[in-house]
């Protein structure tokens, strides 16, 4: 990759007006991108950010790549297609909660079943924001929007566990407060073959803001966000006083000093087992308990792309490349004089 | 087994049978149809099929809803249908005979499994007392074989168990018919070898079923109804026997190497198109890429995908599918990128009738989007026609960048015909033009990319991921001609709203005229389009060799309607438009051309037989004063 050019940050940006409220989630998201494509050695005509319809879809027209901004909720399948046509390409997926766990909820997870070369970044602020403020399909119960008035009586999906229920194998958190972390996530994401899915916790300010405030806030981060590091024991707090134990299948917080270091969880985000990180995933279904970030799950499994690249191959190699002639007469034939 | 017996008395020769296979869905009943078939096809018959069989996999057996035909028509001449009425009826069990009875031709000659003819499932089939000890069958040439019990008297010394001896007595009865009209033995022999190769027993019990039906038809004295179809002087060439859906995937892969790029297939299972995502999972050293996709959407998303990063992108369906694939569709017809659209039409609305033919969705595919979306339509006319015409939808996607609706049938889907093989080197090649370079200039003098510059038939640049230089966005949202960056401007609107009608009707100089078979100074002209082509080129036959005159005019192109069209049918006293639907093409000539077209429709779920048409067409013959 050394013919790469160097690149920086104005080179990805294209001359687009940013039309993002003032104050969005979305800004911070877009200059971590823009800032990180230059350090991921790969060129610009070779990047494709594809995108469905929302707040969060609008991103393809700011990143000076290949651009396709396409409809409600299909994204994964475009970029499906495209990724199993073109093994090439770097294809990012962008879009918003509505879009890709409500209206494209069946796309996504099958993206992630096949593991499709897909870097899936899902900005989930757990509101309509382009509709004007609807609830979504991560919205808490109780939420009171414009169309629940009385307030949400729905269950809400836990991204990373519906992710990981279905069958994805990379798996990641960040929010939009800590540039450093997306950039990390953003990047593993892009290392990762196969289907990559990140969830960024991103504010919006207009229709439901701070709704993360209580995790992602610069004094709350320590107590509230429980950083995840392959091979380590999972722990948080200031002091790292706090750590999570597996008790009985489920993950629970624990006061380390009750409990001893060894006690802990040591992280094993390659464990071809789900359930450990399911279990963490489960920890907190609302934001007002300490929630799991990082890289939950990332397992080596056949890419879905190249594995039909190889069948094509295989078949080449054992019937020869196609012969149109042959196919035409491949069945039995006759002669009229 | 000989194929000539000093037993045989003189075999007499007939220009044409319409034989009809029918029996319970675990019968076998199309394998037979499809074997009898193939056998005539290199025999050198002309030849048609039409199967037909119940939507549920294996409806209780015995039932009249469980019964499966297959009806073929093997001629010595050229011929178009399946034929109106079958000649020879095999009936397997009683349902088969009660359901299908009616259709056969008053003196026509029904065979049945006399064995099937016990109480239960006489009683199963409605029959209050045995048709054939009633009298019922009088009127009609009957030939009974015991088939269940020859079959395992055939099977007995095989090692075959009984149970699974009796599941071959679909061969005792091509056997009996192979004999009676005269076929070769030796393809459906050879056949058994290669399908069965492995399973030895089954191999065994099949091939003396086949044989012991052969053998009865010789020793039960059934010389007298004995027939035999010359082969027919077709043009000459190398001749396969093929049905439209593999002619449509054979099609497909065809265009993708005249087009130099490969194939990528976004599909969803769904009767009666799965069988081309079937064909092109086979042929992977074509290069061809098939995703099954999770849903129709996904199948439709996929296929843009692809096409958007350089890939001839085709998704098949049926109508539900074409419903739900919609929204993609209009997609495409913003984005202006290749995408093939195929629908095997059955019945509808909603889930409908699977497995029957209906050809109700044009109106569907010109307007079914929201906004102005119009786009080019293609459609099939025969089996073998389904390969020219999914060439024709591809270029015209690569060429024209736009969504291409192909309309292909139920009926052509399954159905068979003789095909002279094309020359492959005689095939056209499809320009693809991928852009390589910055198109426009700027205000700032900078050499740039412009997605939506346009080419004198208002074509725009198909530039795809990875080309340096041309990186642009585009979307579905309204964007600038030219420089493709969004616009909500009033104008803008206007003009891509036009722009987009005017690219598509621009494409009718870039397609054949509209052609006339027939009489062209005939009073009357019929305008069809679809798999009707058959019946109606089989009635336009009947009415000349009447002495009456007509024109008939065959569209491929469905939209835009060929330049000369108008002209064409205002030259006519009258315009008759024979449809599978109620009246949607006579609606499109009338809105389109102002003329006073009349519309003959059937929507049944059976294709048109020549002999409603040539009554049909008659009457508006006549009306004109025209004389015999």
């Amino acid at each position: 990759m050394t013919d790469v050019p160097v690149t920086t940050r104005k080179d990805w940006t294209t001359d687009q007006e940013v039309r993002w409220c003032p104050g969005c989630g979305d800004y911070s998201i877009l200059t971590a991108v823009q800032l990180l494509m230059p350090e991921l050695e790969v060129r610009r005509e070779d990047t494709v950010f594809v995108s469905g319809i929302g707040c969060a879809a609008r991103f393809p027209y700011y990143m000076n790549t290949y651009g396709l901004h396409a409809i409600h909720g299909r994204s994964p399948a475009v970029a499906t297609g495209l990724a199993m046509a073109r093994g090439d390409l770097h294809v990012w997926v962008v879009g918003g909660d509505g879009d890709m766990m409500s209206i494209g909820g069946n796309h996504l997870i099958h993206a992630l079943r096949r593991n499709v070369n897909l870097n899936i970044l899902l900005f989930n602020n757990q509101i309509y924001g382009l509709t004007k403020g609807q609830y979504s399909p991560t919205s808490e119960r109780g939420k009171v929007t414009k169309s629940t008035p009385h307030g949400s009586v729905e269950q809400p999906f836990n991204a990373i566990s519906l992710a990981l229920g279905a069958e994805a194998s990379f798996v990641a958190r960040t929010h939009d407060m800590d540039r450093g972390h997306m950039q990390e996530m953003f990047r593993r994401a892009h290392n990762h073959p196969g289907a990559a899915f990140v969830e960024v916790f991103q504010n919006c300010n207009v229709f439901n803001d701070g709704a993360f405030a209580a995790l992602t806030k610069r004094d709350a981060r320590d107590s509230m966000l429980i950083d995840l590091r392959h091979g380590e024991p999972v722990r948080f707090g200031a002091d790292d006083e706090f750590g999570v134990v597996m008790d009985g299948g489920r993950a629970r917080v624990v006061k380390v000093a009750d409990v001893g270091v060894d006690a802990l969880v040591v992280h094993d985000e390659a464990d071809p087992d789900p359930s450990v990180a399911f279990a963490l995933s489960r920890l907190a279904n609302t934001n007002d308990v300490p929630t799991p970030i990082g890289v939950f799950r990332a397992v080596e499994r056949s890419e879905y792309g190249s594995a039909v690249t190889s069948q094509i191959a295989a078949s080449q190699s054992k019937a020869g490349p196609g012969d149109l002639h042959k196919l035409l007469h491949s069945r039995p034939t006759w002669q009229v004089a | 087994m000989t194929e000539t017996s000093a037993r045989t008395q003189e075999v007499r020769t007939t220009d044409g049978i319409v034989l009809r296979f029918a029996g319970d869905s675990g019968d076998g009943m199309q394998l037979t149809g499809d074997r009898f078939t193939s056998a005539s096809a290199l025999f050198g018959n002309d030849l048609a099929t039409l199967p037909e069989f119940p939507a549920e996999i294996r409806a209780p057996a015995g039932t009249l809803a469980g019964v499966s035909s297959f009806q073929v028509h093997i001629s010595d001449h050229d011929i178009t249908t399946p034929g109106d009425a079958p000649t020879v009826l095999v009936a397997m069990n009683p349902a088969a005979l009660q359901s299908d009875l009616h259709l056969l031709k008053p003196g026509g000659t029904v065979i049945v499994n006399a064995d099937a003819f016990n109480e239960r499932n006489l009683a199963k089939a409605g029959y209050e007392s045995n048709p054939l000890e009633d009298g019922s069958l009088d009127g009609y040439t009957v030939v009974t074989a015991p088939m269940t019990d020859l079959t395992k008297r055939a099977c007995q010394d095989l090692g075959v168990k009984p149970r699974d001896a009796e599941r071959s007595k679909n061969f005792f009865a091509l056997g009996l018919v192979s004999w009676l009209y005269s076929r070769p033995v030796k393809p459906t022999v050879d056949w058994i070898d290669g399908k069965f190769a492995g399973r030895d027993t089954v191999i065994a019990a099949n091939k003396a079923a086949f044989a012991a039906g052969h053998a009865f038809g010789e020793t039960a004295e059934l010389g007298a109804s004995r027939l035999m179809v010359q082969p027919a002087a077709l043009e000459p060439g190398t001749y396969t026997n093929i049905n439209g859906n593999t002619a449509l995937s054979w099609g497909l892969i065809a265009a993708s190497q005249q087009a130099g790029i490969p194939l990528f297939l976004g599909s969803y299972p769904i009767t009666p198109a799965s069988d081309v995502l079937h064909e092109l999972a086979r042929h992977k050293n074509f290069g061809v890429r098939t995703l099954q996709a999770e849903d129709e959407i996904g199948a439709v998303g996929a296929a843009l995908g692809a096409a958007y990063g350089g890939h001839i992108g085709v998704t098949t369906t049926s109508g539900p599918g074409m419903a739900l694939k919609a929204e993609t569709v209009g997609l495409a017809v913003s984005l202006e990128v290749p995408l093939v659209v195929i629908d095997i039409q059955r019945g509808g609305p909603s889930t409908g009738l699977p497995t029957k033919t209906e050809a109700a969705d044009l109106l569907m595919a010109m307007y079914g989007r929201h906004g102005e979306a119009p786009l080019p339509i293609v459609a099939a006319q025969s089996p073998s026609d389904c390969f020219f015409t999914a060439i024709e939808a591809v270029r015209l996607a690569v060429e024209h960048r736009t969504p291409v609706i192909l309309l292909s049938d139920g009926y052509l889907a399954n159905s068979s015909e003789p095909w002279r093989i094309p020359d492959v080197e005689q095939l056209d090649s499809i320009a693809v033009n991928f852009a390589s370079k910055p198109n426009h200039v700027n205000d700032e003098g900078e050499s740039v990319f412009w997605p939506f510059r346009r080419d004198e038939r208002l074509v725009r640049p198909w530039a795809i991921p990875g080309t340096p230089g041309l990186m642009h966005r585009i979307g579905g949202i309204e964007k600038e001609d030219g420089s493709g960056n969004i616009s909500y401007e009033p104008d803008n609107h206007q003009a891509m709203v036009r722009l987009r009608a005017e690219r598509i009707a621009l494409i009718a100089h870039h397609i054949p005229p509209a052609e006339i078979v027939g009489d062209p100074d005939a009073p009357v002209a019929v305008v069809s389009w679809g798999s009707t082509w058959g019946a109606i080129t089989s009635a336009r036959r009947r009415i000349e060799s009447a002495g009456r005159r007509l024109a008939h005019i065959h569209l491929r192109h469905l939209n835009p309607l060929p330049a000369n069209l108008g002209d064409l049918l205002r030259s006519f006293e009258r315009v008759v438009v024979p449809e599978m639907n109620t009246g949607q093409l006579c609606r499109m000539l009338r809105a389109e051309y102002l003329v006073d077209a009349k519309s003959v429709t059937k929507v049944s779920g059976q294709p048109f037989t020549a002999a409603e048409l040539v009554e049909a067409i008659g009457e508006a013959i006549g009306a004109t004063g025209e004389q015999r």
